[in-house]
């Protein structure tokens, strides 16, 4: 009794989670652009959608952005954390707490003080600063991707590598780099996925005549109906679960690799 | 130790872009926000949220942003408790399951509440359709609370979950042995245990609550207006920046405020980041 009323909770709150997006997902083959009626399956809004250049111009801003941000963010996150690594108990201490402040800010004050900063030096917005605010508010979740693996990470390994005789940027790349690996891709992603997603900051940083998706999909739905968004939303969730799929099950993968490439180190 | 400082160097290029990004523009907000147009100090931009339409849309937003963060709360519990007692296993898959639609574009899934409420509506037509009387909440605060629960309930469950998992089968068993009933492990055990991941997810779902202007943008028709739509509207039609600034400050005052009272209940301070 008690198992069938867990599942049963369990599989309403699925529900209340998968029916709204599956709605779109039907409704981006009604021919009819009335959401109430059935008019015939149509493929025309995904046509329309891909011949869109808005859209496609739009799409191609947002993975651009989020690949550069990811890169990016991921490059100064990783050298930050051996840095902060090396500070004293102090120093690392300011360094955390301002790790957490585009974390926990609101994202529209975030936003909105990177239009006045831009604003007020005399910085012109557009794909530029919104690929630097991207960066700025990805780097914090990189850093605490790696940070608890450089932790763990035993100093004794890099020392090893160095008496026996490679020099400290060798040391760094054989063994420490390895060892941070799954770290720096699970960072990697989140920031990403964090870029990709963003609306709030974008909407700010952005200027007038780019948008990113996000931003796009706020006009085109403050603007009535546009069965084309429909379409877009399913070609979107089927883009995010392939890339979830392969997020939650590269870094194992990775996990193994590293650890079997320790092995056949120790083995030698 | 020199060797030491240069590789304290690597932090470098983080510090500049943090600095550069984060900090000084947060301190021409508030410079913004404390100064008129003239650029002379005023206290005039933080008293405007004194202002009755400011002020209302302020007590909303505190009103619905609670409401939606007790909602979630109520429902992510039970939810993650029956996930850790699923045990590990199938397991995983099923936590990914819960928190896919987090990394669903925000915009593409309040537009699908859209969608689903408008009066002309899937629900509606469906509703008609089987000759039952539609239902009319979109553009109300209920259709608001509904896209916030909507929305944050991940960020609700994953922490949650993550503290939940973390107490040991002994522990609950050892509170078994020693004569509680469910309602007192739960009560006694489960949830003092589970505090840091209680207190992290009110956080994740109540700042983001409270601060939205899309959610209500969207789902409220432009009618009902948060303190968010008002401070961008600040920013956005009427370009009054300073009072704009002025009224993101009060409102980080309140985010803060809220977030230290959180903190006092969370003495580990394990709970603050996801």
């Amino acid at each position: 009794m008690k198992k069938v009323l867990q599942k049963a909770y369990l599989a309403l709150i699925l529900i209340f989670l998968y029916a709204p997006i599956l709605t779109l997902m039907v409704l981006s083959f009604n021919a009819s652009k009335s959401r109430a009626k059935w008019g015939g399956f149509t493929l025309r809004w995904y046509q329309e959608m891909f011949d869109s250049s808005t859209i496609m111009d739009a799409l191609y801003n947002s993975l651009s952005i989020a690949l550069f941000a990811a890169i990016i963010a991921t490059l100064i996150g990783v050298l930050a954390c051996i840095g902060i690594q090396a500070m004293g108990k102090g120093p690392r201490a300011i360094c955390m707490t301002l790790n957490n402040i585009p974390i926990l800010n609101a994202e529209i004050v975030t936003g909105l003080s990177l239009m006045i900063c831009f604003g007020a030096f005399g910085i012109s917005l557009g794909y530029g600063t919104i690929l630097v605010s991207h960066v700025a508010f990805c780097i914090p979740y990189v850093i605490l991707s790696v940070m608890p693996r450089l932790k763990t990470t035993s100093s004794a390994a890099y020392e090893a590598a160095m008496d026996l005789g490679a020099p400290p940027i060798q040391a760094f790349f054989r063994v420490v780099l390895p060892d941070l690996m799954p770290g720096i891709l699970s960072g990697f992603l989140l920031a990403f996925t964090m870029s990709l997603d963003d609306f709030v900051i974008s909407y700010f940083t952005r200027g007038r005549g780019i948008n990113t998706l996000s931003t796009l999909v706020y006009t085109q739905v403050r603007r009535g109906i546009v069965p084309t968004m429909y379409a877009l939303s399913t070609v979107i969730f089927l883009a995010v679960l392939l890339f979830l799929l392969a997020q939650n099950f590269l870094p194992q993968q990775l996990e193994k690799l590293s650890r079997r490439h320790h092995a056949r180190r120790a083995h030698e | 130790m020199s060797k030491r400082f240069g590789k304290q160097l690597l932090a470098g290029p983080y510090l500049f872009w943090m600095i550069a990004f984060t900090i000084i523009p947060l301190i021409m907000m508030g410079v913004k926000g404390l100064t008129d147009s003239q650029g002379n100090f005023t206290l005039n931009n933080l008293m405007a949220m004194g202002n009755p339409v400011n002020s209302q849309a302020l007590i909303l937003s505190l009103e619905l942003s609670l409401i939606s963060t007790v909602l979630c709360l109520l429902l992510a519990y039970p939810l993650a408790l029956i996930l850790r007692n699923m045990g590990s296993g199938s397991n995983s898959l099923i936590v990914f399951l819960f928190v896919l639609p987090m990394w669903m574009n925000f915009l593409l899934r309040t537009f699908a509440w859209q969608t689903l409420l408008e009066k002309e509506g899937v629900i509606n037509g469906l509703l008609s359709a089987l000759g039952l009387p539609g239902i009319n909440i979109i553009n109300t605060p209920a259709a608001i609370v509904l896209g916030m629960v909507y929305n944050f309930l991940p960020f609700m469950v994953l922490p949650l979950y993550n503290a939940l998992a973390k107490i040991s089968d002994d522990v609950i068993n050892a509170a078994h042995d020693l004569g509680a009933n469910r309602a007192q492990t739960l009560v006694r055990v489960l949830i003092p245990q589970s505090l840091p991941g209680i207190i992290s997810g009110i956080t994740m779902v109540f700042v983001p609550a409270l601060t939205t202007f899309v959610i209500s943008d969207i789902l409220g028709g432009a009618k009902i207006l948060l303190i968010g739509n008002v401070i961008e509207q600040q920013f956005t039609v009427s370009y009054d920046w300073n009072t704009g600034a002025g009224l993101s400050i009060v409102l980080m005052i309140f985010v803060l405020a809220s977030m230290a009272l959180l903190n006092i209940f969370d003495k580990n301070g394990e709970g603050t980041v996801l």
